[in-house]
């Protein structure tokens, strides 16, 4: 089942050492925990302290969305009509940017696009999260057992992650989606949207724990042969005990980089489903959706395509800056 | 090599064995009722019935699924409403369409290929020269400025980079067409003209994953003793760069190309949805928009046909480079 050719890059975090032995790398750093020493280098990375300040206004923002709706003064349903002109387009300069309106309005239907903004944010940050955790403790699990169990458990996960990696996401999810939800509600019922947040996280949780098994088996079955495991075995500590209290502890830094890395991906993927038409609906604000919305305007109004667009890549730039420092201060090899 | 090959072919066709029958189960056993969506507006129930009938929907699921894989080695006999006998790669008939969809797929693939080898030849190219360059002038100024290409890269969205683009070299500026597709040999300059919006959006997304993948690659390999050795005994610095280092990094490359090429074959949905290209993903998009069962099933089987050859060649291509593979446990 081993592919050589596969483990790097792909694979956050470092393959051998473990976090433990890190001692190495800084003389300075004797007697500290390895995460003392990774918050350490976390503070010192400029990179890391920008990007992780940005993510956490970026979070707090997503989530007081209620609070910032009601500072603001405008929800993200209401409509301006009378601040169109007779076409449906905004008036004023980039789309009807005002003191009332920051961003300006949606044309045609006439909806702040600063709060639908705000609230897409949050969509896409608690749908990622959400997905983002399961995956983990799913390929977390699934990949301890594969990797210390070993034999034939280890081909039939290793055969699931082969499996799961084998089908075409995209084509997959636009398929399977409609599908569950006419099984549930009828061609003309309306979804609720908390369905949606479900179907969504459930597709992400069936694909993306693959990922994170394979990376986590691999570390695993490095790690099985070392001395204390043989010492906790000869100790007469049970399997739980060696692969949850033994093992995983061994395992938190790689963990951890994919999960900042998953976050990310799942934003993009849920705006991409999104985009699609298959993600959240109308009238739940995303930000997918509303680029999909925009493109229709591309020459009209510009400045509704560059709003969302923008929003995202600096959400998803954010993370991905991060979860990159993470993984340099993570790795015991880096000399930063 | 023998029993590598064929533990591996092995492999390969249980996974896509195990993708049609989900696919399968997923499309014609889940929803309530597959055929509504079938029907196009205003259909009678007479009509209703006779396309029930045609698909074979009360008889057991095994056996629907087995004369559906038939269709495709051996070809089957379908009902005359869908134009009955359906040769070889048969995947059955689009009520939407009112065509059998092994036409559609033979008329749109060519479309996606169009749009992913040029595009994969031009992220491969300045992916891995931008990687390798930022990994000898590691710490420089073009260091960083690579490595802040790629993280931008990582972080843009298709549809977002698609539609700065149509907005600037097509409305704006007015040097490429609107994008559409020319088969290559009917005219290839129309047909670079018409995909190379689409080429340059995914090589934009894609180089940057690869610039960061050859870049930890090479400085990885850089550090190995075989490099030492080679610049000890005196061997000239370009060709140890150029011969030992690039080598050794761009094969681990290999494998992860072979596998983004696959899965881009299968369909590049939100490309072909920005630029308006009716490839394998925009039809899986409409498909499943009108409910065209037929259609989506076929989308999904072909895209995980590509991925899974690809991951096969890959891996045979792999143990061929790499006598650790073939002869490992």
């Amino acid at each position: 089942m081993s592919r050589p050719g596969r483990q790097p890059g792909r694979q956050p975090g470092s393959p051998t050492p473990a976090p433990g032995t890190g001692e190495k790398s800084a003389g300075n750093a004797a007697g500290q925990s390895p995460a003392q020493l990774t918050w350490r280098r976390l503070r010192r990375d400029r990179t890391a302290v920008v990007s992780g300040i940005t993510l956490v206004l970026l979070l707090v923002i997503a989530l007081a969305a209620p609070v910032i709706e009601w500072l603001y003064g405008i929800g993200p349903h209401d409509q301006f009509q009378q601040a169109l002109d007779r076409y449906g387009m905004p008036v004023g300069f980039g789309g009807g940017i005002s003191d009332e309106h920051w961003f300006g309005l949606e044309p045609g239907l006439g909806r702040d696009i600063f709060i639908r903004m705000i609230d897409g944010m949050r969509t896409s940050v608690l749908i990622a999260f959400t997905a983002a955790t399961i995956t983990s403790a799913l390929g977390v699990v699934a990949g301890v057992v594969a990797g210390y169990v070993g034999g034939l458990v280890d081909s039939a996960i290793g055969w699931l992650i082969d499996l799961a990696l084998a089908l075409p996401f995209l084509i997959f999810a636009l398929a399977v989606v409609p599908t569950v939800s006419l099984r549930f509600y009828g061609p003309r019922e309306a979804v609720p949207s908390g369905f949606q947040f479900a179907v969504l996280i459930g597709i992400f949780a069936v694909f993306g724990w693959a990922g994170t098994a394979r990376l986590v088996r691999g570390q695993v079955v490095s790690l099985r042969e070392r001395e204390f495991v043989d010492a906790a075995k000869v100790s007469g500590a049970g399997l739980g005990h060696i692969l949850f209290r033994e093992l995983l502890p061994n395992l938190w830094a790689p963990i951890l980089v994919s999960f900042s890395l998953a976050v990310p991906a799942y934003i993009t993927a849920e705006a991409a489903l999104s985009f699609l038409g298959i993600g959240i609906l109308e009238p739940t604000p995303d930000l997918g959706r509303m680029i999909e919305r925009s493109l229709g305007y591309l020459q009209t109004d510009p400045a509704y395509v560059f709003f969302p667009g923008i929003t995202i890549f600096v959400v998803v730039f954010a993370f991905n800056l991060f979860g990159d420092a993470l993984r340099d201060a993570l790795d015991p090899r880096s000399t930063r | 090599m023998g029993r590598f090959l064929v533990r591996r072919s092995f492999s390969a066709l249980l996974t896509l064995f195990a993708v049609s029958v989900l696919t399968f189960g997923m499309f014609f056993v889940l929803p309530r009722d597959p055929v509504t969506g079938m029907c196009p507006k205003n259909c009678n129930p007479e009509r209703l019935e006779r396309v029930r009938q045609e698909l074979g929907l009360s008889d057991p699921k095994v056996e629907q699924y087995l004369g559906y894989m038939k269709g495709i080695f051996l070809g089957r006999d379908l009902g005359s409403a869908q134009g009955g006998h359906c040769d070889a790669p048969c995947l059955g008939y689009s009520y939407v369409n009112n065509e059998p969809v092994s036409d559609t797929i033979a008329r749109v693939l060519p479309v996606t290929v169009s749009i992913v080898v040029p595009a994969a030849i031009l992220w491969l190219s300045l992916g891995i020269g931008l990687g390798m360059v930022s990994a000898l002038r590691r710490g420089t100024w073009v260091d960083r400025a690579a490595i802040g290409f790629a993280l931008t890269g990582a972080s843009l969205q298709l549809y977002f980079v698609g539609g700065v683009l149509l907005l600037v070299f097509t409305y704006q500026w007015g040097m490429v067409p609107v994008p559409h597709y020319t088969p290559f040999f009917d005219n290839p300059v129309d047909w670079a003209r018409g995909l190379v919006l689409a080429w340059v959006a995914l090589a934009l997304l894609f180089s940057a994953i690869y610039a960061r993948l050859s870049r930890a690659q090479m400085l990885e390999t850089l550090s190995e003793d075989f490099i030492r050795t080679a610049r000890a005994k005196g061997v000239p610095r370009s060709q140890v760069y150029g011969r030992h280092a690039l080598r050794a990094a761009i094969t681990p490359l290999v494998t992860i190309a072979g596998l983004d090429i696959g899965a881009a074959l299968g369909g590049t949905v939100i490309t072909e949805i920005t630029f308006g290209l009716q490839g394998l993903g925009r039809t899986a998009v409409g498909a499943v928009r009108s409910g065209d069962l037929p259609t989506i099933m076929a989308t999904v089987l072909v895209a995980a046909f590509f991925i899974v050859t690809a991951n096969l060649a890959v891996d045979l291509l792999y143990a061929a480079i790499d006598p650790r593979v073939r002869l490992g446990s």
